[in-house]
């Protein structure tokens, strides 16, 4: 499993078919390879390939059971990229609401 | 469609007279009173200005909270100067941990757009290009902030239903 610490965690999601994974994962847990695979638009080997770049993301980690790869989501690093917006975008309203004090009671 | 991860968007209304608001966004000097920064030179559209943090003389409370970041080096490269209508500038979101060394990491750009509406002011702020932005900086942003955080799935859920439509 690779470190999250340094992967583009919003670049890994700006994509419809791994977004799509995501939401699988986390609908239904756990899924393998091949049940991703069922329920995707996409060829097995390209479901592969989006699980390693959300793996490298920090976003999914996937281990093996017997033949198959289970994969999952790690929960961390979706924290970690909706906190980071959700902080910015707070510190915005509390920035808008010190520009309306300025111009609304100065002017 | 373009994915919600890289942009924050924040829509208001203002109660005062456009050329009033764009003083308050487009000149340095006012957009420090507001934002909580000391510039050290005016807007010029292509041209960088350095500043740094200084509590905001609009809130006491939030001034409060900004002490801890007081004296941050600031650094914004403004891009266009349209008056009335945009400015626009790139800066590093969250530059205010003094133990990194961002000047080489990508920025953001930031917009604000106006419109006059019956002798009010619609602002549009948008930031983009969150995308870019390693994760490590993140972090540090994080540190900043005690405040509690709950994990919304279903957000991206929401975001993957309507997406695919």
């Amino acid at each position: 499993m690779r470190a999250a610490s340094a992967a583009p965690v919003f670049a890994a999601l700006g994509d419809d078919t791994r977004l799509a994974i995501v939401a699988r994962l986390s609908a239904r847990g756990p899924q393998s390879i091949t049940e991703l695979a069922d329920a995707a638009p996409v060829t097995r080997q390209a479901v592969r390939k989006h699980l390693r770049a959300l793996e490298e993301a920090g976003l999914a980690a996937g281990r093996r059971v017997g033949r198959e790869h289970i994969w999952e989501l790690r929960r961390t690093g979706l924290a970690d990229a909706q906190r980071y917006l959700d902080e910015i975008s707070a510190q915005w309203d509390a920035a808008i609401e010190r520009l309306r004090r300025m111009v609304e009671e100065e002017a | 469609m373009a994915t919600d991860t890289d942009r924050i968007e924040k829509h208001t209304l203002l109660r005062a007279p456009i050329e009033r608001v764009w003083r308050a966004v487009s000149e340095a000097e006012q957009f420090g009173r507001w934002f909580g920064m000391h510039l050290d030179g005016p807007f010029v559209a292509g041209e960088r200005v350095t500043g740094h943090i200084v509590p905001t003389t609009v809130d006491p409370g939030v001034a409060e909270k900004q002490k801890a970041f007081e004296g941050a080096p600031v650094e914004l490269w403004v891009e266009r100067i349209e008056p009335m209508r945009l400015f626009s500038f790139r800066w590093h979101p969250y530059a205010a941990d003094p133990n990194v060394d961002v000047a080489s990491e990508p920025t953001t750009l930031v917009e604000f757009r106006l419109e006059e509406a019956k002798g009010a002011t619609h602002l549009t702020i948008v930031e983009s290009g969150f995308d870019a932005i390693p994760l490590e900086r993140r972090e540090a942003a994080f540190r900043a902030n005690e405040g509690g955080w709950t994990l919304q799935l279903t957000l991206i859920e929401k975001y993957v239903t309507d997406a695919s439509r």
